[in-house]
């Protein structure tokens, strides 16, 4: 008699809480925990003014480069994990990207830029391939921009490949192409557009 | 049976007490000088299109449905605003600078084209937020245009 009243107990438990939840899951499919979502809004800390000295300066820019260079090699090997690691990774270098010791017009573009890359950069890290791929052309045009006004050490090689997307653009530090936006599928399409020094 | 209805009055009592619980109302009588359709100037039948299949969750004016009044249902609700919003808010579209217009707008584009957007979560309960392929087309034409002119 015990057992019968417990298991009704129960049947009653899953039925009102999978009511509960059918209503969750037709409103929502992505978002477990909607109070903590206020925590994680991005911080836009504004960049203080003080304190940098030049060779730091090169330093994130450096990183920002390399990071892109990590993700860059990702995409080439297909390899969405990785990818998004490197996409995380880049968006906490520039994050702390110091533009402080540029000239006051070179700041607003950096900071234009780096808000924007900061974007691609966030949803590669939570995408699938085909997305990774898609912000990737548009992050490629933000580096290359940034580039213009920090210069960089490293020979970089500005690659084009006319088939993805209408044709699209991205970054190298080897002469060889190897194609981010299709991978092994077509590891030789494209061409060396500028060498960028 | 006592124990059955020691749980249902818990559950009752749960569900009752959630409802006080405050949820922050995404509502606005002002359109601001910044909107995508105010500073766009976009024909008639693309502004609506945005306004009933966009503008709740991209826009500081939701229009709520009814439901919105029954916890749980509005904390997931303010919970989708919230992130639709930070993604894209068209009320402060000429706040952006060109660049990001330029890339708000591509992932606009891309994401009606594979419908991804409007979410299938959200176009579920409203039927009529379902863009047709006409409408799509419709759209990504427009925004395509913005987008050319941008540069």
């Amino acid at each position: 008699m015990k057992k019968a009243r417990v298991t009704t107990a129960i049947m009653a438990m899953a039925l009102v809480s999978l009511t509960a939840m059918s209503c969750k899951d037709s409103k929502n499919e992505e978002s477990a925990a909607p109070m903590s979502s206020e925590m994680h809004q991005e911080n836009v800390s504004d960049k203080s003014d003080e304190t940098a000295m030049n060779d730091e300066q090169n330093s994130d820019a450096k990183q920002v480069l390399a990071d892109y260079m990590a993700l860059k090699n990702a995409l080439v090997a297909t390899n969405k994990e990785d990818a998004a690691k490197a996409g995380k990774k880049l968006e906490s270098s520039l994050n702390s990207f110091d533009v402080s010791s540029y000239t006051s017009e070179e700041q607003t573009e950096l900071k234009d830029i780096i808000a924007d890359a900061k974007e691609h950069a966030e949803h590669i890290g939570k995408s699938e391939m085909d997305h990774q791929r898609e912000h990737f052309k548009t992050l490629s045009k933000d580096i290359l921009d940034m580039v213009a006004i920090t210069g960089t050490e490293t020979t970089l090689y500005q690659q084009f490949c006319p088939m993805y997307d209408g044709g699209s653009a991205w970054l190298s530090m080897e002469k060889e192409i190897k194609n981010p936006y299709y991978g092994s599928k077509m590891m030789a399409c494209g061409k060396v557009q500028k060498e960028i020094n | 049976m006592k124990i059955v209805k020691i749980i249902a009055l818990i559950l009752l009592v749960v569900f009752v007490v959630i409802q006080f619980v405050p949820t922050e109302r995404n509502q606005s009588d002002v359109i601001p000088k910044s909107d995508f359709v105010m500073v766009n100037k976009p024909p008639k039948n693309v502004s609506m299109i945005l306004q009933e299949s966009c503008y709740d969750c991209h826009s500081n004016n939701t229009d709520y449905p009814w439901y919105n009044k029954i916890q749980p249902v509005a904390w997931f609700l303010e919970d989708h605003i919230k992130e639709g919003k930070a993604e894209l808010n068209f009320n402060e579209w000429d706040s952006l600078s060109s660049r990001r217009k330029s890339s708000k707008l591509r992932s606009i584009i891309k994401q009606i084209e594979s419908g991804e957007m409007p979410l299938y979560s959200y176009t579920l309960i409203h039927r009529d937020a379902i863009l047709s392929t006409s409408e799509k087309e419709l759209v990504i034409n427009y925004m395509k245009q913005i987008k050319d002119s941008l540069q």
